[in-house]
């Protein structure tokens, strides 16, 4: 098991195994959300009390749980490179924040469109709402620290710490609706048991969960391998890589 | 179900359609940007290796 | 190597050094407070010198105020301490780096943000806030200056090897203080509707819990990459 992972830590052992993987990530991927586009859009039944409006649901909804999720990848690999020094732990971390950005924009900007039609307001200061900002705001952070230090192992370390402290606000954003009194709606599909959700809308919101969570491999593994290149300066396996291409 | 209903989207046209277009729009950068930042790591690699061959 | 002051003793004589530090510049040392006074006389003069209206916008003027205060002072937390070496001085003490890192945070708090919760009442008499709710803004300010001052450190700390990181680190800050500006202000917007505000000052206070045991750990551990 620690060999297993000790091979993932070894930068040409995890740019060969992302080079392999990516494409199918990719495919699948894509495949996966153009199904549920098309579903959600076009099959799924119309909404009881919102009609088609609530078809805003199958972007909504995944890029929210992605730009949490990012955030966690961010962290965890983090702390790993901080613990244990695995470099390619800390590309891990660094490659999240850009992707994270892009989910929690998505999340925030198509909640308010939304929430401009299903509540009259684009924006409400509410828990959920603030604290997805925040998420936002600590993904910028996290990259103007990283880009204010020229020592990239400084910059490694310092921003994972910032990571770690930033995760906080993670739980924060999920149990949000549960401890307070929130604008924005209870989880209807993540409850244990019998989700309130009819099946024929259900099934393309997990294609697109699916979809998002594979995209997320595909464009990580892409972008670490980037930073793996950056990183290891000019290694034996570097200059094969180079003659070879 | 017409194209224009389809368009349409029950009224909600103005509220679906920018969500779609902007998700699909940050998906579509998320994967430019990902793989011009791999095609600009390797050339800042490919450069490396050229420099230290080079005797000057 | 055997240390023979003990921890409690070596954070006396931090608080004391950094403290006797702060005082040889008096006019250092007002600048926060200054500033904090400043920031609240813009928002009267530029908005409405009404009462009625002032009222309603004093609690988030008041919280903005010290929120950005403490930002302002924040950078000399531990800049001066880097610069010149005694930084690392600390840090290869052998000293445990946690208590050295919330030593400097509560002398830093003690000059740069207890003047602005002393000051809090007058501040917001100017704005019309009525003196039945000023007890709830102090304590609230209270407790949110000291959470600011822990949160800070982290920031400070993460920034100390950065040069010109005073917008760095506000960007970090910020977001971490985002809930402890709608808690404060609620509980003084509660105070001056004549409700009761323990909720918000009880969430205040688990905010200042939570920083004040987990920043220092995560602030020893950004000086000491700082530092290498």
């Amino acid at each position: 098991m620690w060999t297993w992972i000790h091979k993932f830590g070894s930068p040409p052992h995890f740019y060969r195994i992302a080079a392999l993987l990516t494409p199918w990530f990719g495919w699948i991927a894509a495949i996966l959300i153009a199904t549920g586009l098309v579903w959600g859009l076009v099959f799924a039944p119309a909404d009881y009390q919102q009609g088609d409006g609530f078809r805003i649901l199958y972007v909504h909804a995944p890029s929210a749980w992605m730009s949490l999720f990012t955030y966690v990848v961010m962290a965890l690999a983090a702390g790993i490179g901080l613990v244990w020094r695995i470099k390619v732990a800390h590309a891990v971390a660094a490659s999240c924040a850009p992707i994270g950005v892009a989910f929690t924009a998505s999340a925030l900007v198509t909640g308010a469109v939304w929430g401009q039609k299903m509540w009259g307001t684009w924006w409400e200061w509410d828990p959920r709402l603030t604290s997805e900002l925040i998420l936002l705001f600590l993904y910028f952070g996290y990259m103007a620290l990283r880009s204010a230090y020229d020592d990239p192992q400084r910059a490694d370390r310092a921003s994972a710490v910032l990571a770690l402290v930033g995760v906080v606000n993670v739980p924060i954003i999920h149990y949000s609706v549960v401890w307070w009194n929130s604008l924005h709606q209870v989880a209807s599909v993540a409850k244990i048991g019998r989700p309130s959700i009819a099946p024929e809308m259900l099934v393309p919101l997990i294609l697109m969960f699916f979809g998002f969570n594979i995209l997320f491999g595909a464009v990580l593994l892409t972008r670490v391998r980037g930073e793996v290149l950056l990183r290891e300066r000019s290694a034996d396996w570097i200059r094969a890589l180079v003659a070879k291409s | 179900m017409s194209l224009r209903d389809f368009l349409h989207m029950g009224g909600y046209a103005a509220y679906v359609w920018p969500s779609y277009l902007f998700t699909i729009a940050a998906i579509g950068w998320m994967v430019i940007a990902a793989r011009r930042a791999h095609r600009r790591a390797l050339e800042i690699a490919r450069k490396r290796v050229v420099m230290e061959k080079s005797p000057s | 190597m055997t240390v023979r002051t003990g921890v409690l003793a070596a954070v006396a004589l931090l608080v004391r050094r950094d403290l006797r530090l702060a005082f040889r510049r008096p006019s250092q040392l007002c600048n926060p407070l200054v500033f904090f006074l400043v920031v609240t006389t813009l928002f009267p003069l530029s908005l409405s010198p009404l009462a009625s209206q002032l009222r309603d916008i004093a609690p988030g003027v008041l919280w903005v105020a010290a929120l950005l205060s403490s930002l302002l002072a924040l950078e000399g937390l531990l800049k001066s301490d880097a610069e010149d070496g005694t930084l690392e001085q600390m840090v290869l003490s052998g000293q445990p780096v946690v208590a050295m890192v919330a030593a400097k945070t509560l002398a830093h708090w003690f000059v740069g943000g207890l003047p602005l919760v002393v000051i809090s009442p007058l501040a917001g008499l100017s704005l019309g806030v009525p003196p039945a709710a000023m007890w709830v803004t102090v304590e609230g300010l209270l407790m949110g200056t000291l959470t600011l001052s822990f949160l800070g450190s982290v920031g400070a700390a993460l920034t100390v090897g950065v040069r010109r990181s005073s917008v760095l680190l506000s960007l970090l800050v910020l977001p971490l203080a985002m809930p402890l500006l709608i808690f404060g202000a609620r509980a003084t917007d509660l105070a001056i509707a004549g409700e009761g505000a323990a909720a918000p000052l009880y969430l205040l206070g688990a905010l200042l819990a939570l920083s004040a045991t987990l920043a220092p750990f995560a602030a020893a551990a950004a000086v000491r990459i700082g530092i290498d």
